[in-house]
């Protein structure tokens, strides 16, 4: 995967930690993930359409997510309330369209989120398309961010002109 | 003064609800896509709109055209994750009055609300 589309998300990370729970983020070297090698407890996924298309996965264990959307929402709720879930759709929106606004010259639209929680559940993108994770450290504990994008192979052989409106 | 904010995320209308009470805002409705703010904006009559981009069913950018294609003036602030220019162009020329990329800080949503508050109540 083109690093290009990498950099963004680790600048979009950190912003929407320092700007919406005023806590720094400590981002670890980016590396490819086998599909399903590792479970996660909660799940913030994003599609990605247009020039690039994708997923994007905010991604948790249990505890780390609870503490972040107490952070974020002000209110103690663990993860079977029925709010928690939002808070997570959230996060994952802000990081996804920071990310994609610092893709230059490339029109590329997000769906809204979706959000699983299950304890060690198995997130799999599409076939033909590599993931990257991107390990996270806060005062919170751990988390990541996974990228499973590529460039939409239409956009790519279109000139240049087409792909930017 | 009576504020509809239109979020499909309860965690960013509560976000913005606490911030809009710091400015001494309480009279405030709610919409969870524009679908819903269609339907409620003849009867909540805003004097301001907060209004999200990406939201299931109907649009932000299409809840703004109808509302101002159905004659609503009230002023908006697109408050979004969509940060392109060419998407800030987009929403000014569908009849936003101003824009709050997200994530924000509540002294950048504060000072929008104020400055959009300013600038609508000097052009009437």
């Amino acid at each position: 995967m083109d690093s290009s589309y990498i950099t963004p998300f680790i600048s979009s990370v950190t912003n929407v930690f320092e700007t919406m729970l005023q806590l720094p983020v400590e981002v670890l070297e980016p590396g490819l993930k086998a599909p399903g090698s590792e479970g996660h407890d909660v799940s913030g996924i994003i599609g990605m359409s247009g020039d690039v298309e994708g997923t994007i996965n905010l991604c948790f264990p249990t505890a780390v997510a609870e503490r972040t959307v107490a952070l974020f929402t002000g209110m103690e709720i663990t993860a079977d309330h029925e709010d928690f879930a939002d808070a997570v759709g959230e996060l994952v929106n802000m990081v996804s369209g920071g990310a994609k606004a610092q893709f230059k010259g490339k029109q590329v639209s997000i769906t809204t989120p979706s959000v699983v929680i299950g304890s060690d559940h198995s997130v799999f993108g599409r076939k033909d398309t590599v993931c990257v994770s991107i390990p996270c450290v806060c005062d919170l504990g751990e988390f990541a961010v996974e990228v499973s994008i590529k460039q939409n192979a239409i956009a790519a052989d279109a000139p240049a002109e087409s792909a930017v409106a | 003064m009576k504020v509809l904010l239109v979020d499909d995320s309860k965690t960013m209308r509560n976000i913005q609800k606490g911030i809009l009470a710091q400015l001494g805002y309480s009279d405030l409705e709610e919409a969870v896509d524009g679908l819903d703010a269609l339907s409620k904006v003849n009867a909540v009559n805003p004097e301001l709109l907060l209004v999200d981009w990406n939201m299931p069913n109907m649009d932000g950018l299409t809840f703004v055209k109808k509302y101002r294609g159905n004659g609503g003036k009230a002023p908006i602030i697109m408050v979004t994750t969509e940060a392109e220019k060419s998407r800030v162009v987009e929403a000014i020329k569908a009849g936003v009055n101003n824009y709050v990329v997200k994530p924000f800080t509540p002294d950048v949503l504060s000072e929008r609300i104020r400055e959009t508050l300013e600038r609508c109540s000097v052009a009437a």
